[in-house]
């Protein structure tokens, strides 16, 4: 398997801001890789410097097997970028501007391009500036998609991209990862990483603080078990690896560390298991892990950001509440 | 649980039947202060020009005689007619007369500007980019805006007015007296409060507020043109102008106050016209709605130099044509210029330039200026690139195997052979408009050559533009520095009697000043060189600097 991108100890500063910090990223060749982190954690920075944009401060940075700013314009060639914020020439139209800048890639398959254009809903004969931001970013997609290009650069592609469109988009995705095309997919959306992305890197403060696949990440975590017993479950809290034990008669509560699930499963055994339910950690909860203890500096605690991600509770709690004030204000009426 | 959706029904229809106008007292506190440097520099720039005008004067034309020399040519030039006004009070032409005739026909343009360049800012600008929707969403009212935008072009206006009649009633010139200045300062007021009514118009009409103010401009410009016309035949087309109505009111010879009441309550027919084409569209809508453009680029658009040329061939053409007219109207004055001969300050200003004749020496000193202004194109041509950075489109732009000099130097082509054009241009109607007034053919050529020796020196300022882009992008004013201090030398240099090294720190002293001055291709190839010396520093600086994010 060779190898796409490879980055080894990037910095880049912009003054004092250190934007990134020895970063180091590989990207194989053909699969599709989820780029994670919150805003100002160094993606755009990374994927700009990929592009030739910007110029590395120290570190190795390979892209296609060449040096992104030496060799920027035949790199480009091989590659296609859509920007997180896409801007568009006030007076040229979406169609002008798919093909604008498919043609300075080096051509664009036309047949393609009908087809992108009509699956994404696109308008191409307006202006520039009467687009809405998800029109605007669909015009990069379309002429990044519809150009015969070895590796995509996505920065959040499908920021103010409506849910239909989101399925497109992740249809086209895993359609040029069949054609052998290698991705990096910069991205808030957990549910699109998790769908679409063989491996992932998590980036913090200019640094890639973990990668791999979803499994692998999923196994240095832990697994939240919830089981019925025949007997109540005793001793689980001294098993190595196994916290937050809550036992309720036959009910028991616990997470466990990845490695230590195998043990966990064969003592609870013991006490004659009547159902189970395991639940891997989410994407979101590896990267609280990993943020966890920023969101503590700011006072929200991990609990906190459970109980916001709830909608069912929350919304009933909600509605109770309206409810409550709707009758009050009828009283008030009929009076 | 009927009720419940009576509840808030009551505060709704009271705020539907109650105030269109909520909360515009607080968008014109919020109008005057975003605009807190603006206005205060459009008032003190236009009484500057007015009232230091009017100041030298006395100095200009100190006796009766020479006044009434002046008001023969007023009276027998179409071309001064056309430039100026119908010539009020020309039998007894006094300073204050002077002022309505010389000065206000053309000042108040600014005014003009004043007003639809404000009332467009603070309406369909703030749509466009989304601002209003976020103000509208509270507690205002569906007119508060365009009211608020209204009353701060009005406050405004008012306040030039005022500023100008108490500088001109202050001056104490003889004839320029306290009544005839508060006409005069009204009549400046009223074309504000007629403009900033139009400007309200345009900016219900389309979606843009470039194309707002272009419009407006555009009326700016018909309704100088129209009274030029009606003016030099003496007709009553002059009173479809709104500059014509304060024109015809004169003030300090008639000081009538009629035609400007017809302004104001024109301005009140633009205000309410505004508010019902307002009425019938939607937030962010205009009432026309944008035509499709085409749905694929052409093979052309798709290279380097025919994107550079798209984005930039609408600028190259009107400037092209604001030039020829620039020219022509120049040009044209080529025939009162004879009756000037004997004027004292005339001869001292162009006995520095020497020429055979005044003719050769007014025409060098004035193609001087022409080329600087058309240098004005090729510095914001060059500095393109920089928009496009700016604004972040240049990075998926350069995202593609567009190579960074290549995209440049697309822009700097664009620069400098549209600068040479712009002096061509310029050149031409110059040429043309000496030639057709003095019937002497040779004037085109000779303006032509003489226009097209500048263009080394046009080229240098935009290639130190190229080179601030490349080398210090933050600084891009300093792109602009040349040109400024090139102005100043022009416009100051004789009269401050600057050192030589001054003169010739500025590129435009060292062209041969035809047709006074002899060619010499000397300077021309220094220059060129210096030139093509800027642009490839900017151009290799550029390949080793990072791209600004947005």
């Amino acid at each position: 398997m060779t190898t796409a991108i490879s980055v080894s100890g990037l910095v880049k500063t912009f003054g004092r801001t250190v934007a990134l910090d020895g970063l180091d990223l590989r990207v194989d060749t053909g699969e599709v890789h989820g780029y994670l982190g919150p805003n100002g954690a160094g993606k755009t920075t990374t994927i700009r410097v990929l592009l030739g944009l910007l110029r590395a401060d120290s570190g190795e940075v390979s892209l296609l097997g060449g040096d992104p700013w030496r060799d920027a314009v035949s790199l480009h060639r091989r590659l296609a970028y859509v920007p997180g914020d896409v801007n568009l020439w006030p007076n040229l139209t979406g169609g002008e501007a798919i093909d604008l800048l498919a043609r300075l890639r080096g051509g664009l398959d036309q047949r393609r391009r009908a087809e992108l254009v009509e699956r994404f809903d696109l308008d191409p004969s307006k202006k520039g500036r009467t687009y809405s931001k998800g029109n605007r970013q669909k015009v990069a997609l379309i002429a990044a998609l519809a150009s015969d290009v070895e590796l995509l650069l996505l920065d959040e592609p499908t920021a103010g991209l409506d849910p239909l469109m989101e399925v497109v988009f992740q249809d086209f995705i895993r359609e040029a990862k069949a054609a052998g095309k290698t991705v990096l997919l910069s991205s808030h959306i957990l549910a699109q990483v998790e769908k679409l992305c063989d491996r992932i890197s998590i980036v913090r403060l200019g640094k890639v603080v973990q990668s791999g696949t979803l499994a692998e990440l999923r196994h240095l975590t832990r697994t939240a078990i919830e089981a019925h017993t025949a007997r109540p479950a005793a001793g689980l809290g001294d098993l190595p690896g196994v916290h937050d034990v809550v036992t309720d008669n036959h009910r028991v509560r616990f997470a466990v560390d990845g490695e230590h699930l195998d043990g966990a499963i064969q003592a609870l055994s013991r006490f004659g298991i009547q159902s189970l339910v395991s639940q891997p950690p989410t994407l979101e909860e590896l990267m609280l892990r990993h943020y966890g203890d920023e969101l503590r500096a700011n006072g929200t605690t991990a609990a906190d950001t459970a109980a916001a991600d709830d909608p069912a509770a929350s919304a009933g709690s909600a509605a109770d509440g309206s409810a409550a004030d709707g009758s009050a204000a009828d009283a008030e009426v009929s009076r | 649980m009927t009720a419940t959706v009576a509840t808030p029904r009551a505060p709704v229809s009271h705020a539907a039947r109650g105030n269109a106008l909520t909360g515009t007292g607080t968008l014109i506190r919020f109008n005057l202060r975003r605009d807190r440097l603006r206005i205060p520099a459009w008032l003190a720039g236009i009484a500057l020009v007015q009232v230091g005008g009017a100041a030298s004067y006395p100095d200009i034309y100190p006796t009766a005689a020479d006044r009434f020399k002046q008001a023969a040519i007023m009276d027998s030039s179409p071309a001064m007619k056309a430039m100026t006004g119908p010539g009020h009070g020309l039998a007894d032409y006094t300073y204050g007369a002077m002022m309505t005739n010389e000065y206000l026909g053309f000042m108040v343009i600014f005014a003009a500007l004043m007003s639809v360049f404000m009332v467009v800012r603070h309406t369909r600008t703030e749509e466009e980019t989304g601002r209003a929707e976020l103000v509208r969403a509270s507690v205002v009212g569906r007119y508060a805006h365009l009211t608020a935008a209204l009353a701060t072009a009005a406050i405004a206006s008012v306040a030039l007015g005022l500023l100008i009649a108490l500088g001109m009633g202050g001056l104490g010139i003889e004839t320029v007296d306290w009544p005839g200045s508060f006409a005069f300062g009204a009549a400046y007021a009223s074309v504000g409060l007629v403009f900033a009514g139009i400007a309200a118009v345009t900016a219900q009409i389309t979606e843009y507020g470039r194309a707002a103010s272009g419009i407006a401009g555009v009326l700016i410009g018909v309704a100088y043109a129209v009274r030029a016309i009606g003016d030099v035949a003496g007709n009553a087309l002059s009173w479809l102008s709104p500059i014509g109505w304060v024109q015809a009111a004169a003030p300090y010879v008639h000081n009538d106050w009629l035609p400007l009441g017809l302004a104001l309550a024109v301005a009140a027919a633009l205000t309410v016209a505004a508010f019902t084409l307002g009425n019938r569209r939607d937030i962010g809508a205009g009432l026309r709605a944008e035509r499709a453009g085409a749905a694929a680029g052409s093979a052309f658009l798709g290279t380097p130099a025919g994107f550079a040329w798209r984005l930039q061939r609408a600028s190259v053409f009107w400037w092209a044509v604001a030039m020829f007219c620039f020219g022509i109207a120049y040009g044209s004055a080529v025939d009162v210029l004879e009756s000037y001969s004997d004027n004292e300050v005339v001869r001292e200003i162009t006995k520095s330039i020497g020429g055979a004749t005044l003719v050769e020496s007014w025409l060098s000193m004035i193609i001087s200026l022409l080329a600087i202004v058309c240098t004005i194109f090729a510095i914001i041509a060059a500095l393109r690139p920089r928009r496009e950075e700016t604004s972040g489109r240049a990075e998926a732009i350069l995202a593609t195997g567009l190579s960074r000099t290549r995209w440049v130097a697309t822009h700097v082509v664009i620069a400098l052979a549209g600068g040479a054009v712009m002096l061509l241009a310029t050149g031409a109607g110059l040429g043309l408009g000496a030639a057709l007034t003095s019937g002497e053919a040779h004037y085109v050529a000779d303006v032509l050559g003489a226009m097209l020796a500048y263009a080394p020196a046009l080229w240098l300022t935009a290639g130190l533009a190229v080179t601030v882009f490349g080398v210090a992008p933050r600084v891009i004013g300093l792109a602009w520095a040349l040109l400024v201090y090139a102005i100043f030398v022009v416009y100051l240099g004789g009269l401050l009697d600057l050192p030589g090294w001054m003169l010739d720190v500025s590129p435009y002293t060292h062209v041969p000043r035809m047709p006074a001055e002899e060619f010499t291709a000397t300077p021309l190839v220094i220059l060129t060189a210096i030139a093509a010396a800027l642009v490839t520093t900017g151009l290799l600086a550029f390949r080793r600097r990072d791209i600004e994010a947005t």
